[in-house]
């Protein structure tokens, strides 16, 4: 199933392969080996217990203000 | 069907079919088939019974006992009558430890008192080690009519309300048996309904506690008894931080987890605005909401429809298939 | 306020859409093939919306357990039935596709041995470990986003010595579907909306095939409203300039590299191979199975395993032509009636990512 809600990491375990990421206060235990590089703080999309892709904050962010373009728009 | 599948006890289709088809006919008489809540015995009183097998037994927010009084008494709040007295018939595993059936006495004791029940008649049996996990309890209930719930009473516009945020006990239980890894603070919701007693005489006119099936399987209950469509607002429903995350994370659809405390209201359209005010004040309704509406303009008689998030509609079917086995 | 699932937001864009769909004499015909796309289409009640829109969204092949031939079924059916002390570890929706012989999930075990749910590969490692008693083999399925963690721990499985492990997997790959779909030209299609969390994975030059070869316009998306129309907005300028590209409507989790470290472990562990897939038949170099250096974790292998045979679906089953995008559930005679989730009678009635389940859950309203 591929929900993927963009979730942050709070803890790496020793060797950096495992550790949790957490949703709204709510934490699951998460393997990184897909992902190497990863530090505490980074959101990461997971699916089925792995973490398969960072999420890109400068996108993200880019994504958002378009869409808050397109609805201004159309309200004028 | 040759054999019983965990799915009949699981609050879906199999089981309401079972009852239908099965249950009904077994035992044809009128007041059977009326399917309340309560059944409406004459010298205004209500007679309920109710099962109880969660597992595990202690879970936080409550344990079997706090369930075993607190899903019977509401059952008999939501069929229009005043819960007085239950009685209490326990079956034990052999083995089980005397601290344990002692807590769960004490829960049933303290659950008691805040419904305003007593406890007037049991029973206790005992099966071998292996032949009953732990303990199972059964409750059966008698209170005071004072309401007849009327869903044919529905007009367009009468509002729909629950009186909390949906989900929180089966979360407790899901968290509790640590299938899925997660960690998160969540506490059964299980409480007595008692305190909506007075909003029979005061609007409401069909109650129902949102237990097996969640919220879209009981209202589709009602939707399925009226002349008009049910419209529920998605946006308006409440939801807590840790159902949201459920959501995200597991894929779990919030409207179709069991609460044990929790209750959604038909009302009539120039007493919602109150209802909800009364609610809001109560400690157990802080997150009460206005969800949805008897409609005429849109869907067709029967239907229970969902306005969702992004402004689309979709119709909102009863659960299917067992999402979860032993929730209560 | 989440603007991605925010009424507002949700009309500007559906209006954007109509703007570009214009007045064109016949909807323009999107195939997904992502069965959490199917799911967010319907969930939010938006297929009706982009209907009225100008826009048909079509499902076609994007469920791995849809798209997963009987002939693995039956083989996990029969191995569990004959092989003792063994414990079958998948997901939930895999134990309920009906076969011959019934589904997984009513298959009586043979003594000591039994089929358990799990909800991440990583769960069959950790069951391997505690019970050293028993042979545990993962059975599962997916495409580019869940293979490389079942190519993952595979191989941990392999590097620990962990004797009593294999894995029987049917993988998919996403790209070779595509070019089935088009070289058979059985549906009209005006363009194709790719699966967001595969290209997290694979990028996005796999599809280049696709705006190059066959000039089919194409946008990865992702999976909340706003996404979803976003990537539509991004197919309908692409048919207004004339221009069929692949653009990347989910740039915040998709990399045009895609990710490299999980392609690398699908490079070392997996071979791709000429794989059936149901309803769309043989499709060359489509499947990926573990390679010879791995038999020691390859259930099939270890276990002789037998996936020959023409498994056929139910009588009257008709998910092949669901899958292919030629037809839509309620096109099928049994859909709501013989065939539900209480009684299915195929897989895309089963998935919670299948096209069937998914129109049965979310039903549109008449009025």
């Amino acid at each position: 199933m591929c929900l993927g809600i963009p979730v942050k990491v709070t803890e790496l375990d020793a060797g950096d392969e495992t550790g949790k990421v957490d949703y709204l206060g709510t934490k699951v235990a998460v393997n990184f080996a897909l992902l190497p590089g990863l530090k505490t703080g980074d959101w990461v999309i997971i699916h089925a217990g792995f973490a398969i892709s960072r999420l890109d904050e400068k996108e993200a962010r880019e994504t958002l203000e378009m869409l808050r373009e397109i609805a201004q728009l159309a309200e004028a | 069907m040759d054999k019983v599948s965990l799915e009949l006890g699981g609050g879906g289709r199999t089981m309401r079919d079972f009852i239908a088809r099965t249950i009904v006919p077994a035992f044809e008489n009128p007041r059977l088939r009326e399917l309340l809540d309560a059944s409406h015995l004459p010298g205004k009183i209500a007679f309920t019974t109710d099962s109880y097998v969660v597992d595990p037994i202690f879970f936080p927010g409550g344990d079997i006992g706090t369930l075993a009084v607190n899903g019977t008494a509401n059952d008999l709040v939501v069929a229009g009558a005043v819960p007085r007295f239950i009685s209490l018939a326990l079956i034990l595993e052999e083995g089980l430890p005397w601290a344990d059936l002692l807590r769960i006495l004490r829960s049933v004791r303290n659950a008691s008192k805040r419904a305003g029940v007593e406890v007037v008649t049991g029973d206790t049996k005992v099966v071998r080690r292996g032949q009953g996990d732990k303990i199972y309890i059964n409750t059966s209930g008698i209170g005071r009519v004072i309401a007849r719930p009327r869903a044919r009473a529905a007009r367009p516009g009468d509002r729909i309300i629950v009186t909390g945020t949906l989900g929180e006990h089966s979360l407790a239980i899901l968290l509790a048996r640590g299938d899925f890894g997660l960690e998160a603070k969540v506490r059964s919701d299980c409480a007595a309904l008692t305190f909506l007693l007075p909003l029979w005489k005061n609007g409401a006119f069909w109650m129902r506690d949102i237990t097996r099936g969640g919220l879209a399987t009981v209202l589709s209950e009602l939707a399925g008894s009226l002349s008009f469509p049910l419209v529920i607002e998605e946006e308006s429903i409440p939801l807590s931080k840790a159902a949201r995350a459920a959501a995200g994370l597991l894929g779990i659809d919030p409207l179709y987890l069991a609460c044990e405390g929790r209750a959604v209201l038909a009302v009539k359209e120039p007493s919602a605005g109150r209802v909800l005010a009364v609610l809001k004040k109560h400690p157990l309704g802080r997150r009460a909401a206005v969800i949805g509406r008897v409609d005429r303009t849109i869907g067709r008689p029967g239907e229970l429809i969902l306005r969702t998030k992004a402004g689309g509609l979709r119709l909102l079917e009863p659960l299917t298939s067992e999402l979860l086995p032993r929730i209560c | 306020m989440d603007l991605y699932t925010d009424k507002k937001t949700i009309a500007a864009l559906l209006a954007k859409i109509a703007a570009l769909a214009g007045r064109a004499a016949s909807p323009f015909r999107i195939m997904e093939v992502c069965g959490t796309h199917t799911m967010t289409v319907h969930r939010y009640g938006l297929k009706a919306l982009l209907r009225r829109a100008g826009i048909e969204m079509i499902s076609g092949p994007g469920c791995p357990v849809c798209i997963t031939p009987n002939e693995f079924h039956e083989a996990a059916i029969r191995f569990v039935t004959e092989k003792e002390n063994l414990i079958l570890a998948t997901f939930g929706d895999m134990t309920r596709v009906p076969t011959r012989t019934g589904a997984l999930q009513a298959a009586v075990p043979a003594r000591g041995s039994a089929v358990r749910i799990v909800y991440s590969p990583e769960e069959s490692i950790s069951l391997a470990r505690k019970e050293p008693g028993k042979e545990v083999v993962f059975f599962g399925t997916g495409f580019e986003t869940t293979i490389p963690s079942i190519a993952l721990m595979a191989r941990k499985a392999l590097e620990a010595g962990l004797e009593n492990y294999s894995v029987l997997a049917a993988l998919w790959i996403i790209p070779p579907p595509l070019r089935a779909v088009l070289e058979s030209g059985e549906v009209r299609l005006s363009g194709f909306l790719y699966p967001g969390h595969v290209s997290a994975i694979i990028g996005t030059s796999p599809y280049e095939f696709v705006a190059r070869e066959f000039g089919f316009p194409g946008a990865v998306a992702g999976f909340e409203p706003a996404d979803i129309l976003l990537g539509i907005v991004s197919i309908l300028e692409q048919i207004r300039d004339e221009k069929p590209a692949v653009a990347n409507a989910y740039a915040r989790v998709v990399r045009p590299e895609g990710n490299p470290a999980a392609r690398k472990i699908m490079d070392e562990t997996l071979d791709l191979y000429d794989a059936h897939w149901r309803g769309l038949g043989l499709i060359p170099q489509s499947g990926l199975r573990l390679k010879p250096e791995y038999a020691g974790v390859d259930a099939v292998r270890k276990h002789g395993l037998d996936l020959r045979g023409e498994a056929v679906d139910l009588p009257g089953c008709r998910c092949g032509e669901i899958l292919r995008g030629v037809i839509a559930p309620p096109d099928c005679r049994l859909f709501g009636k013989a065939c539900s989730p209480d009684a299915p009678r195929g897989p895309c009635m089963v998935s919670f990512e299948g096209a069937c389940f998914v129109h049965f859950k979310y039903r549109d309203v008449h009025g």
